[in-house]
């Protein structure tokens, strides 16, 4: 399923004295299938347009196209909970939307929301719940028994049982420590491959975003102020550097050494492997110039 | 809605009511809503009024804002007059339209009624006005302070009170974070019939609830970290100043009471 | 209507509450013994503070913080939360305490501040031995700043949260006053002093935390995870405010972990693992365990990676580098010494 931003503008407060613009004149194609970061510091204005892709928020001004449907700031929006079901997000600190007795019964509370069948939604359950690496077991506990990375997993499996198309991520890796990061990170791709998932990840790691995303999307102060593969990103990082936005550390080496030796590397990498091959060439080229 | 209304809310300025010690502020109000009592002829009730008046000048706060705020409760005071109007039969009658009789003595004491309770609203609109929660905490505390004595906890319902004025907005945001998770989820807050309507409030509160136990144990333990073990020897840090303009303040106070006393029928 | 299970240990808040009631009693003896632990506590601080100066070559060798075999047990739980556990930390250092979730170092730091008692060992804060009769002293000596900015910020503006803890210990006001303002300029954050906290990002709320501590003037500061809860720019806010305070206030930091970049820049690295200590040492040995650690659930810091993909692709290093530049000028070296 294909999103689509265009012309897009965010007041929260709108009409009132406490009115601020959170976003303005944002177009941004999500295309099926594609996976998509969208990079930016505090307050740029990213959370304000995760929560358009699934109709939270309705635009100000312009338009937001989620499938067949156009959602703008004409008309009260009816019957939303076909675009709920189709995009699932994944909130950050996913685990505070927990509730139910048991682990099944949170997992089922989504998909049953959307009128699947209880037989069909503890289904879905075992089905969810092996895929972000938990024993199945773990279905008849409650959700409150379990260690915060557990909990993390249990609210992430409730999202994907609700079978979306689309999967918008933020911060999914929050306060996990390095091993629960690299586990999250690597689940989420592999089912995006294996589903076919649009993913849309919201994260401030640039590292993330390099490895995993086919576009990234850079805002700041309510704009867009880049998007391209990452490739075409970090080919001038000094750009990012002046916003005060981290680059991968894969480059940012990349440019201390360009520094140091005074010259380009013949391309930009992005992987450890590419750099270390360039460097190598580098230093193998001695003195040739 | 909210955006409108004023009682209960703070708008920073500076003015002679915003500088007055907030002690001095909760004893005025008390004894206001006192001699409110004492006021029983057009003029006692005027020279009320031009007290209140003289105040909510005083406060720098635009009249039309605190009187526009004042809408939400205005249907009382209207429902207040015309319940008098009908109740009340003395005097002359003034209108008479089948069963429906309004008699002099309605009307005086409909307007003097609701009057009073227009300048109760407005007074304690002021003092809410003009006096951050926690300086209303602060002087509380200090006020209540002789009740320690029969063992009245006043330091701790003080503490619960701020710590409970700093963590409303965090549990706003919060609430509206939950909110959002679980209308991805497929609940829906705003439509439907009634019973599901509540359905759905339990994916809401009790998530609020858990991590507010969460937050609270947090928070005990970072507050015995830094040394927190109960009101005893403890300093404090915030000051209630009494000034000049609190006792000038009192005295016009008293003049007016005195005034009231003498002139009231 | 259905409700969620309510875990057993629900309301340890109430059993808090309770054993706070149970600490006042105690309070009335502290207040006998206070003066007596007072003086003692700064004779000895005093001399630790001194020794730098004496012994210029090892200058960090006065231990501030003495853990002896300790082992702890939460009530709930059946493994040992920590075993067997000995450690030092000395006069002035940064100790970087590193380990997964669950591998105990919270627990750790919560002990160090008397909020646990061990079940077996002692510990010990500037000499003090450390048990419910002198932890209120102790946690004059050591400061924490804990995980959740929101959950540790107790006033309701800036300048009070500052104060609680100079209130709680009875300072007068004339030196809070100015024990807040001076503690604010430290983190930067004085033009802050009427800020609501809702208004605050999560890196200032956590300096206002640091100043909170600072007001008490302690000997050590516990970061408990203190940036782990924060985005990139708070982050470095916060460390390079440490970073600062370090270097000017012979403070000695204690910062409990799993950010691999932030224990690199440490004088010193413990690893924690199951309950246990996995190893000690300086950054530069810690990081030549290199998979180790991966395996132990934690990470590497680039450097050290990118020092070992160009070992592996045949050039020569003698080492696995802790700092980017050091590794540039390294590669520099060698390429026009060619």
């Amino acid at each position: 399923m294909d999103i689509s931003l265009q012309q897009v503008e965010y007041r929260y407060q709108a009409n009132t004295p406490f009115e601020t613009l959170a976003i303005q004149d944002v177009s941004i194609d999500f295309p099926s299938g594609q996976y998509y970061a969208i990079i930016g510091h505090t307050g740029s204005g990213k959370s304000t347009v995760l929560q358009h892709l699934n109709a939270i928020l309705r635009p100000t001004k312009g338009i937001v196209q989620i499938g067949d449907r156009t959602v703008t700031n004409e008309k009260k929006q009816k019957n939303l909970k076909e675009i709920r079901r189709r995009v699932g997000i994944v909130f950050q600190f996913p685990e505070h939307q927990l509730f139910e007795e048991t682990v099944e019964k949170d997992i089922c509370f989504g998909p049953m929301n959307f009128g699947v069948s209880e037989e069909k939604a503890k289904e879905l359950a075992r089905k969810t719940i092996k895929q972000v690496g938990l024993p199945e077991e773990i279905l008849s506990k409650s959700p409150f028994d379990l260690s915060g990375g557990q909990m993390r997993r249990v609210a992430i499996a409730g999202v994907l049982a609700m079978e979306p198309d689309v999967l918008v991520l933020d911060e999914p890796t929050a306060g996990l420590d390095p091993r629960g990061r690299r586990e999250i990170m690597e689940m989420f791709y592999r089912l995006h491959k294996e589903r076919n998932l649009s993913t849309i990840l919201v994260t401030h790691s640039m590292e993330d975003a390099a490895r995993y995303a086919d576009k990234i999307v850079i805002m700041h102060q309510g704009r867009v102020y880049k998007e391209g593969t990452a490739e075409e990103i970090f080919a001038s990082p000094e750009g990012l550097i002046e916003l005060g936005l981290d680059v991968p550390e894969v480059v940012r080496f990349q440019q201390k050494v360009e520094k140091t030796f005074g010259k380009k590397l013949s391309k930009i990498c992005l992987t450890l492997d590419e750099l270390t091959d360039e460097i190598k060439e580098l230093l193998r080229g001695g003195d040739r110039k | 809605m909210m955006g409108k209304f004023i009682i209960g809310r703070y708008v920073p300025a500076d003015s002679l009511l915003h500088r007055m010690d907030p002690r001095s502020k909760l004893i005025l109000i008390f004894l206001f809503v006192c001699i409110v009592f004492v006021a029983n002829n057009p003029v006692t009730y005027g020279i009320l009024l031009l007290y209140t008046f003289v105040m909510a000048f005083l406060s720098k706060v635009p009249l039309r804002f605190i009187l526009g705020g004042l809408k939400p409760v205005l249907w009382l005071i209207v429902f207040t007059f015309i319940l008098h109007l009908f109740l009340t039969k003395d005097g002359a009658l003034l209108f008479e339209w089948g069963w429906f009789e309004v008699y002099e003595g309605g009307v005086r004491q409909g307007t003097f009624i609701s009057l009073r309770f227009f300048l109760l609203i407005l007074m304690t609109s002021l003092l809410t006005l003009t006096t951050t929660p926690i300086e209303i905490t602060d002087g509380l505390e200090v006020l209540l302070g002789p009740l320690k004595k029969i063992n009245f906890p006043v330091h701790e319902l003080a503490l619960m009170m701020s710590i409970s004025l700093r963590f409303i907005p965090t549990l706003m945001q919060e609430t509206d974070k939950i909110m959002k998770a679980q209308t991805a989820r497929g609940v829906d807050f705003s439509s439907g019939p009634l019973k599901t309507r509540i359905q759905a409030i339990i994916p809401l509160l009790v998530p609020l609830f858990i991590s507010s136990f969460k937050r609270a144990e947090e928070l005990a333990v970072a507050m015995e970290a830094r040394g927190y073990r109960g009101g005893e020897g403890r300093t404090k840090y915030r000051q209630l100043k009494w000034t000049g303009l609190d006792t000038v303040m009192m005295l016009a106070f008293v003049v007016v009471t005195v005034t009231l006393f003498i002139l009231r029928t | 209507m259905r409700f969620a299970k309510i875990p057993d240990d629900f309301f340890p808040w109430l059993k808090y509450d309770g054993s706070l009631r149970q600490i006042g009693i105690i309070q009335l003896k502290l207040v006998l013994m206070r003066e007596k632990i007072f003086i003692h506590t700064g004779q000895f601080c005093a001399a630790a503070n001194e020794a730098p100066s004496g012994r210029e070559d090892k200058p960090m060798k006065e231990p501030v913080v003495k853990i002896e075999n300790i082992s702890f047990k939460y009530d709930e739980q059946e493994g040992y939360a920590l075993k067997d556990l000995s450690l030092q930390v000395y006069d002035g250092e940064w100790l970087a305490i590193v380990g997964h979730n669950g591998s105990g170092k919270s627990t750790l730091a919560k002990l160090m501040n008397g909020l646990q008692y061990p079940l077996e060992g002692t510990i010990e804060i500037c000499g003090i031995r450390l048990n419910k009769e002198t932890v209120w002293e102790t946690r004059k000596l050591v400061g924490m700043v804990f995980q959740s900015p929101d959950n540790q910020f107790v006033g309701t503006t800036v300048q009070d949260d500052v104060a609680f803890g100079l209130e709680n210990n009875g300072v007068p006001r004339g030196e809070m006053v100015k024990r807040v303002i001076a503690s604010l300029e430290k983190v930067h954050m004085e033009k802050f002093l009427d800020q609501e906290p809702h208004h605050l990002s999560g890196g200032q709320k956590q300096r206002v935390a640091i100043a909170g501590v600072l007001a008490l003037q302690p000997k050590i500061i516990i970061l408990d995870e203190a940036t782990s809860m924060l985005d990139p720019r708070g982050r470095e806010e916060v460390l390079e405010t440490i970073r600062e305070l370090k270097g000017t206030n012979q403070l000695t930091v204690i910062s409990i972990t799993h950010d691999l970049e932030e224990a690199a820049k440490a004088d010193r690295i413990i690893v924690m693992n199951r309950g246990r200590l996995y190893k000690e040492g300086t950054p530069e040995e810690i990081f030549q365990m290199d998979e180790e650690l991966v395996e132990l659930g934690l990470d590497i810091p680039f450097s050290v990676k990118i020092s070992k993909k160009l070992r592996e692709k045949g050039i020569p290093l003698d080492k696995f580098y802790l700092s980017e530049e050091e590794l540039v000028a390294q590669l520099w070296t060698s390429h026009s010494s060619k």
